[in-house]
């Protein structure tokens, strides 16, 4: 057990003891680091942090997520994020200050049931999230698959620097935009490429917390193996 | 019983009923289970973090945990009416106030976590399965949650102390303590006594219990790491 840095966990596992951080989905208790889920341990060299395999999605600001619109008030869109709180969108946020309540119309710009790709303005634990579309690649999506994962599993999906989404966009030429609450939304020109796209992402979501992963994507998705050789070994 | 301590089901004075669990049995429930506890058959959900209804429940503060332990009308001999009786209310309350100190609420204001158990079959100790398979639930929900709960009852039959009571032995024996405990935090988080036992009975009726918990903890543990680890090598 000496060198074991990664290890599977469930709640009340004690992971480590001593002068240690806790991190991530890890409390302490006098000098031991206890897991609070089921997932994956990882020691650092001063933190201790335990990745987790099932749950809901819990806000943070600056996370892109993709919101389904389930309701408007005079001032606001409501959305459901994939988590226990309803995200808002203020109405000023897409029709700029000069918005009136009386004069636009807010489902015309955004009706029930539009998915859209936000951004997590602000988020504390005495409100619920505000969401923001001011920024680039943000809106309206207007075409595309949505595919739903387990939240805990899309850093897995991401990869490291990117390197298994990039894996899946180049095989399929697909163009996949991942929110971060699990709701992935993917578009492809040729249908073919699509179908795979979502297989392999649904693959993802499946294994992800087996070894060698990424190569079993490319061997899915036909990718000749060795060029882009960035294993993760998880 | 007979004179060399062989009960009225052949178990040794010692020795739990067959238990076996299953893990994330309902597709609609966040996290759920299945415990067989010998005869009893009793299957846990869990739903949220979500929304408080009615909202004046809701705690800005903390999150709050929900308990309905109903007995279905053919898990008894005689029909049981559906009807929340006065003694499943009391179970209800007791298993939400053995759950609490290990569910770690503060991360969710104003949500809450809806825990239901269903008991389809019943014979004896029904509580303490109940109790099992709903914190077996919570994990499998991603609750973050400080250590699991383990319950076990022992009792007191023909003036000899008999780890987890079963129905008969509870109809004619002298005493039935159910007992649940974190086991690796070591604390305990339910103590009921149902009869009446001497200090010194009472101690080792205890001990009894404690040793019978954590045999329940290790067939919990090994039906989450099922779930989640099958095909993953340690």
């Amino acid at each position: 057990m000496m060198d074991v840095k990664r290890r599977y966990v469930i709640p009340g596992d004690i992971i480590a003891t001593g002068p240690l951080r806790p991190e991530q989905n890890v409390y302490q208790d006098g000098d031991r680091m206890i897991s609070t889920c089921v997932g994956i341990s990882e020691i650092f060299e001063n933190s201790v942090k335990v990745i987790p395999l099932t749950g809901g999605y819990m806000p943070k600001t600056n996370d892109l997520v993709i919101g389904k619109v389930i309701g408007t008030s005079p001032l606001s869109w409501e959305f459901d994020i994939n988590s226990c709180f309803v995200g808002f969108l203020p109405a000023q946020d897409v029709f700029g200050r000069d918005y009136s309540p009386t004069k636009d119309e807010l489902r015309q710009r955004l009706d029930i049931g539009d998915l859209v790709a936000t951004r997590i303005a602000n988020f504390d634990r005495s409100r619920d999230p505000l969401l923001t579309v001011q920024d680039r690649d943000l809106g309206k999506i207007e075409s595309g698959e949505l595919v739903e994962i387990s939240p805990s599993k899309v850093p897995r999906l991401i990869g490291k620097r990117g390197s298994m989404i990039q894996t899946i966009e180049m095989a399929t030429k697909a163009i996949i935009t991942i929110g971060q609450n699990g709701w992935i939304v993917i578009s492809c020109d040729d249908s073919e490429g699509l179908l795979k796209a979502v297989e392999a992402v649904k693959m993802i979501d499946a294994l992800a917390h087996t070894p060698n992963l990424t190569e079993r994507v490319k061997s899915m998705l036909g990718v000749p193996d060795g060029e882009n050789n960035d294993t993760i070994n998880d | 019983m007979t004179e060399d301590g062989i009960r009225c089901d052949g178990r040794r004075l010692d020795e739990l009923r067959n238990i076996s669990i299953k893990v994330g049995v309902l597709k609609n429930a966040d996290g759920s289970a299945y415990i067989e506890f010998g005869k009893n058959k009793i299957l846990a959900g869990v739903f949220g973090p979500r929304d408080v209804h009615p909202k004046h429940m809701a705690n800005p503060d903390s999150g709050i945990l929900r308990c309905r332990y109903h007995m279905s009308p053919f898990s008894v001999t005689e029909r049981k009416n559906p009807a929340p009786s006065r003694r499943e209310i009391e179970i209800s309350k007791v298993i939400k106030e053995a759950l609490q100190p290990a569910v770690i609420l503060k991360d969710y204001p104003r949500t809450v976590i809806d825990v239901f158990i269903e008991v389809l079959q019943a014979d004896g100790g029904s509580r303490c399965a109940a109790l099992d398979a709903a914190a077996v639930a919570l994990a499998d929900a991603g609750i973050p949650m400080r250590d699991l709960v383990s319950a076990c009852a022992a009792g007191k039959v023909a003036d000899r102390i008999v780890l987890d009571v079963n129905n008969e032995e509870d109809q004619e024996g002298q005493a039935d303590m159910p007992v649940a405990l974190m086991p690796n935090i070591g604390k305990v988080t339910l103590l009921q006594l149902d009869g009446m036992l001497k200090p010194e009975e009472f101690k080792t009726c205890m001990q009894t219990a404690l040793v019978g918990c954590k045999r329940v903890y290790e067939v919990q543990r090994k039906a989450l790491m099922e779930k989640y680890f099958q095909n993953g090598e340690q």
